[in-house]
């Protein structure tokens, strides 16, 4: 569960995320949508326990990510937007120091290795050094990095990116299964994404939330596209009003 | 101590499947046995006018001083060059390609992090001056130097190196830019290698101070079979001061 209040980063004068509020149930994917450079990987980063939040709170897993961000680490699985690979190790080293590091007990490792490689459709290239990954592959065993310690929270910057329509179906699918025993928070600029996978929308633009709705709300009245185009150009008009004053 | 151990292994792995380990090691035993060679040549030299110095009443050549104390020495110098090559990627790589974000976001502690690192770099100083002991070995096995001079002076080497890998360490904690981390550590040791040298024209307390910070001073004890508890105390401070500063400006990356 996730339970973001009044989230704010700023940089100097710049404020990148401005009080950014929204929730997230257990067994919901939250789709987490925005214009680039919205501050949806800031916000992101802030629920990861990377960035620390310049005010506001966030409580991930049941634990503040400022004051308990240990408690945090423990229970979350995180993809960055750029999957945090080592080049010099093969896919499988890599996914066995992971689940090291990430608490997974000793005996269940290799079992677990298997598991998240083929959920994650990376099995094919667990001998592979993962500077000769493709992106989709890059992208998979990222992925397969977040899950690996079964966590409560599944955080995912732009998963799909850099993948084939073919892999985005498969991957689409994968997240779809993570959040029926997972809350998964989806980073992504592609709408039809959202509609397809998750089951909870928040449209982010400028650093503030534009929107939080249920995607079946939603859809009875508009598309979610247009919901979109209305909500990122009405923050537009609010920001231009305010340059003019 | 399993995610010491668990980042200690992946820094090894990356250590020798990119070539970085080897070529440093491959360098650092190339240069001491040509220096080795060349001591050797001047220890025969002397050696042979060994009856003329007899005869005038002067010392003789000494296996000791010539050869261990000379390599020892030398070694220190090559190591302020080469230290900072193997310790200029250790963090700052990790922050350029990403990957820290995957260890900061890990229930793993900064400290951890940092032991982790440092132990790696522990493990391939004590492969490449145990390769580079087989000089000093053969000394032993074929000619009749005091041996116990050679094993502390190989204990006060290590410390010494150990003590360069966690400044290194500290520099690249700092930087994302390896170069940068390369030179500036470079710089830094360098500086730390030549730091006594205002001892010369003052007096006192000042001197003192000036003899003390110099590693090259501290280790001299170790080489000449005295080991100190002065000269322990000042490497195994240079090592936590590394470390703590290491700890220092990786905490610090989750402050930004």
């Amino acid at each position: 569960m996730i339970e973001v209040k009044n989230l704010c980063k700023s940089y100097g004068e710049y404020a990148a995320v401005n009080d950014v509020s929204f929730t997230a149930q257990k067994g919901q994917i939250v789709g987490f949508l925005g214009p680039n450079g919205a501050g949806k990987t800031t916000t992101i980063r802030m629920l990861s326990t990377y960035l620390p939040p310049s005010s506001g709170t966030a409580i991930v897993a049941g634990f503040d990510v400022l004051r308990e961000a240990d408690q945090v680490r423990k229970r979350i699985g995180y993809l960055p937007e750029n999957p945090p690979l080592y080049g010099e190790m093969t896919v499988r080293e890599y996914l066995k120091f992971v689940g090291e590091i990430k608490g997974v007990p000793r005996a269940k490792l290799p079992e677990k290795i298997d598991e998240v490689m083929e959920r994650c459709f990376v099995s094919d290239v667990r001998n592979k050094l993962c500077q000769h990954l493709s992106r989709g592959y890059r992208q998979r065993v990222g992925l397969a990095q977040a899950i690996i310690h079964e966590p409560e929270v599944i955080i995912l910057d732009e998963p799909t990116s850099g993948l084939d329509p073919k892999q985005i179906i498969e991957i689409r699918q994968l997240i779809k299964s993570l959040g029926k025993d997972h809350t998964v928070l989806l980073s992504t600029h592609i709408l039809p994404e959202v509609s397809m996978v998750c089951n909870k929308v928040v449209i982010i633009s400028r650093g503030r939330v534009v929107m939080e709705s249920m995607l079946a709300d939603l859809a009875r009245e508009k598309s979610l596209e247009q919901v979109f185009l209305e909500s990122v150009s009405r923050e537009e008009v609010v920001d231009a009003a305010a340059c003019v004053n | 101590m399993r995610n010491i151990i668990a980042i200690c292994k992946r820094e090894l792995l990356s250590f020798f499947v990119s070539p970085i380990a080897y070529f440093v090691i491959t360098g650092f035993t190339l240069l001491v046995g040509y220096f080795f060679f060349n001591l050797f040549s001047i220890f025969l030299q002397q050696y042979q006018m060994a009856p003329y110095l007899q005869m005038r009443g002067m010392p003789l050549p000494n296996l000791n001083q010539v050869i261990v104390e000379g390599l020892y020495q030398t070694m220190i110098v090559i190591l302020v060059f080469l230290v900072p090559l193997l310790t200029m990627r250790i963090v700052a790589e990790e922050k350029r390609r990403g990957t820290f974000e995957l260890l900061l976001t890990s229930p793993v502690s900064v400290s951890e992090i940092v032991l982790g690192k440092f132990l790696s770099l522990a493990v391939v100083i004590f492969v490449m001056l145990g390769i580079s002991f087989i000089f000093p070995l053969l000394l032993i096995i074929y000619g009749t130097p005091e041996v116990p001079p050679i094993f502390s002076g190989f204990v006060g080497v290590l410390l010494c190196t150990l003590g360069f890998a966690s400044i290194g360490m500290a520099v690249s904690s700092f930087t994302e830019n390896q170069i940068v981390a390369g030179v500036s550590s470079m710089v830094t040791l360098l500086l730390l290698y030549v730091i006594q040298a205002p001892a010369e024209s003052l007096d006192g307390s000042a001197a003192e101070i000036f003899r003390y910070l110099s590693p090259v001073d501290q280790v001299q004890d170790f080489i000449r079979g005295v080991v100190t508890l002065k000269s322990t105390v000042y490497f195994l401070s240079m090592i936590v001061f590394g470390l703590f500063l290491s700890q220092r400006a990786l905490d610090a990356l989750r402050w930004r």
